[in-house]
């Protein structure tokens, strides 16, 4: 029983499903949303890493670290936009969060 | 089933489970411990495919900055957590159901899709032989890729200052120290007392 790439693509499909479907699940709690997001770019990660270690060619792991950067900054300004809304507003479901005017 | 094949499927189940838990789990606490989990069975399966300088980051930036803001500010808000779980049950079932969807579809086209012999067999390893993940990482990273590097590093200070301006504030009974004022200071203005010696002011 060997290991193939395909075995790789699926484990991420099935965290991409775990991913998406935690958004819908848990769409009055913010914080799992982002956790969520999270789990997305992560299975996006292991697809380019399983590709790049199967095809033979390291551009796929240079672009699972840029990723890995775009998600280190959206965690923490979504987490800060986060904190400041719950600030003002001293709540965090996401049904609240319809005016744009600050 | 060779040792690989063993840890292949080990971090793999323990990961799709800690992710189950990541959207499953009541309390958000115990979803960003969970979280955690999920990363370090990833990073296992990095190290696996041979990017040992990506497992070594996911752990370093995932485990050790993003959960841990995530905690942070899980900890730090005062949020009935139970109140925003009602309505899991009520969306179980389009969730479900779209989750299901999405899984279907990704599953046909991994298994619709056959990959050439040639371009498997082909493929060298992704580093040289005599080379160090890290080491090709770097070769490529700071001369092909040199301005997405530079542009990577933009974002992250954008992020940064972004951060700090959203959630910096200046509470007004605070006492803080006023430079001006200390340099405009002067010499007749300042009352020097002798305290006496254990007594205290």
């Amino acid at each position: 029983m060997t290991v193939g790439l395909n075995q790789y693509l699926i484990v991420a499909a099935m965290l991409f499903t775990l991913g998406i479907a935690g958004i819908i699940l848990n769409r009055k709690n913010i914080i799992v949303i982002l956790m969520s997001v999270e789990l997305i770019l992560l299975s996006v990660n292991i697809n380019f890493v399983a590709f790049s270690s199967f095809l033979g060619d390291l551009t796929g792991q240079v672009f699972s670290l840029f990723i890995l950067t775009v998600a280190a900054a959206e965690a923490a300004i979504g987490l800060a936009v986060l904190v400041t809304y719950f600030r003002n507003r001293g709540s965090i479901a996401v049904e609240d969060i319809n005016v744009m005017k600050g | 089933m060779t040792a690989a094949a063993a840890f292949f499927y080990l971090f793999s189940i323990v990961m799709i489970g800690s992710a189950f838990m990541v959207i499953a789990a009541r309390n958000p606490v115990h979803s960003v411990l969970f979280l955690i989990l999920a990363f370090v069975n990833a990073a296992g399966l990095f190290l696996l495919l041979g990017a040992e300088f990506l497992a070594m980051i996911i752990v370093i930036v995932y485990v050790g900055a993003v959960a841990v803001l995530f905690l942070f500010v899980v900890m730090m808000l005062d949020v009935d957590f139970a109140e925003l779980k009602q309505g899991f049950l009520q969306y179980l079932p389009v969730g479900a159901l779209i989750g299901a969807a999405v899984l279907i579809e990704l599953v046909l086209v991994v298994g619709a899709w056959t990959q050439a012999p040639a371009a498997i067999a082909g493929a060298g390893a992704p580093t040289p032989p005599d080379v160090s993940n890290t080491l090709a990482l770097g070769r490529v990273l700071y001369t092909k890729y040199v301005y997405f590097f530079q542009a990577a590093g933009l974002i992250l200070l954008t992020a940064m200052i972004g951060a700090i301006v959203l959630t910096l504030r200046h509470k007004p009974d605070v006492k803080r120290q006023v430079i001006a004022d200390q340099n405009a200071r002067d010499k007749s203005d300042v009352v020097l007392k002798k305290v006496p010696s254990r007594a205290g002011v």
